[in-house]
């Protein structure tokens, strides 16, 4: 059995509870990355992020980019996005294709 | 080109021959699992950036709603409706393998009886907006859940095809080219030797008949 979870700050996960999503709030980058790191150890398969931490974690990230779980996505949250989840898409479609082609 | 360091003898002609073969059958293989993991891949991406497109308004209309209730309600109250959620999910993974690229497969489904049953809280002290706010996330939850698993079968495939397209140029310009000059070099040698040899024995036949010729005419004249 697989659980979901969700970082970010207070405002931004808020309504993932509601969900029946594991919310874990944080609003400090190594803070974040510490916690993927210990989630990935257990059966979390989704760690859903807000884009403001993601973009501050990459190393972390790429860890994980070659691994089958967990999935690392990143959503918009309340403040601070920077559109990293579609350029994250442009950058597949680079390093796979050789230019962007979308 | 560089020709590969070996004798130049039949065994390693055979040897190279056998390899150079390989090799090529290997790069069609190879070529072909690229053609077909880049054509996959790029059905994925499409799909994957519509969804992504789709779940960021969603939740981005959510958290306008969110806004709102939190600017009608108290904090703490905000809160305490959406801290006991009535929904339990249940994430179940399978495998597919795509051209040998193993990505996973998510189920989401929730474990209460009644999936209407969203709202975490008797409505006698939340506002409405709050209402729409959980109703937008719930209707995303699939989609958001769908795109999870597009995202990363996007990345797993977009690393196969770096690898497979940097072995296919290395067999394409690096190995096959290399096997043909040396398999060329070596028959060049094989050649040179075989006609070296001819013409040693031919010089050497020749030798003999004047020698014997010699030979002869000193009897002749000593008769």
């Amino acid at each position: 059995m697989y659980k979901i979870a969700v970082i970010g700050d207070r405002q931004s996960i808020m309504g993932y509870d509601s969900l029946g999503l594991e919310t874990f709030e944080t609003n400090d980058a190594a803070e974040a990355a510490k916690l993927i790191v210990k989630l990935a150890e257990t059966d979390f398969a989704v760690i859903y992020i807000t884009e403001k931490l993601f973009s501050q974690i990459g190393d972390t990230v790429a860890v994980y980019r070659r691994k089958k779980l967990p999935a690392i996505i990143p959503i918009p949250g309340v403040s601070g996005n920077t559109g990293i989840g579609i350029k994250e898409i442009h950058a597949a479609v680079e390093k796979a294709v050789g230019s962007d082609i979308l | 080109m560089a020709v590969i360091n070996v004798n130049p003898t039949r065994m390693e002609l055979t040897n190279l021959k056998k390899k150079l073969n390989t090799a090529r059958r290997g790069h069609k293989l190879l070529k072909d699992k690229r053609d077909e993991l880049m054509r996959q891949f790029l059905d994925m991406v499409r799909e994957n950036l519509a969804l992504r497109q789709e779940v960021e308004q969603a939740i981005r209309d959510a958290d306008t709603h969110m806004a709102i209730a939190a600017s009608v309600m108290k904090k703490e109250q905000v809160e305490t409706a959406l801290m006991m959620p009535k929904q339990e999910i249940e994430l179940d993974i399978s495998d597919k393998n795509v051209m040998s690229v193993v990505i996973p497969k998510f189920h989401a489904e929730y474990k209460s009886s009644d999936e209407n049953d969203i709202y975490p809280y008797g409505y006698a002290f939340t506002s409405g907006e709050l209402d729409d706010a959980v109703k937008d996330l719930s209707d995303v939850f699939q989609k958001m859940i769908r795109l999870a698993e597009v995202e990363k079968s996007c990345q797993l495939m977009a690393d196969e095809i770096e690898k497979t397209r940097r072995r296919v140029n290395a067999l394409e310009h690096i190995m096959i080219p290399r096997y043909e000059e040396t398999i060329k070099y070596i028959t060049m040698k094989l050649e040179e030797n075989e006609r070296s040899t001819i013409t040693r024995l031919m010089k050497v036949k020749e030798m003999m008949i004047e020698e014997n010729y010699r030979k002869h005419s000193e009897q002749n004249v000593a008769q």
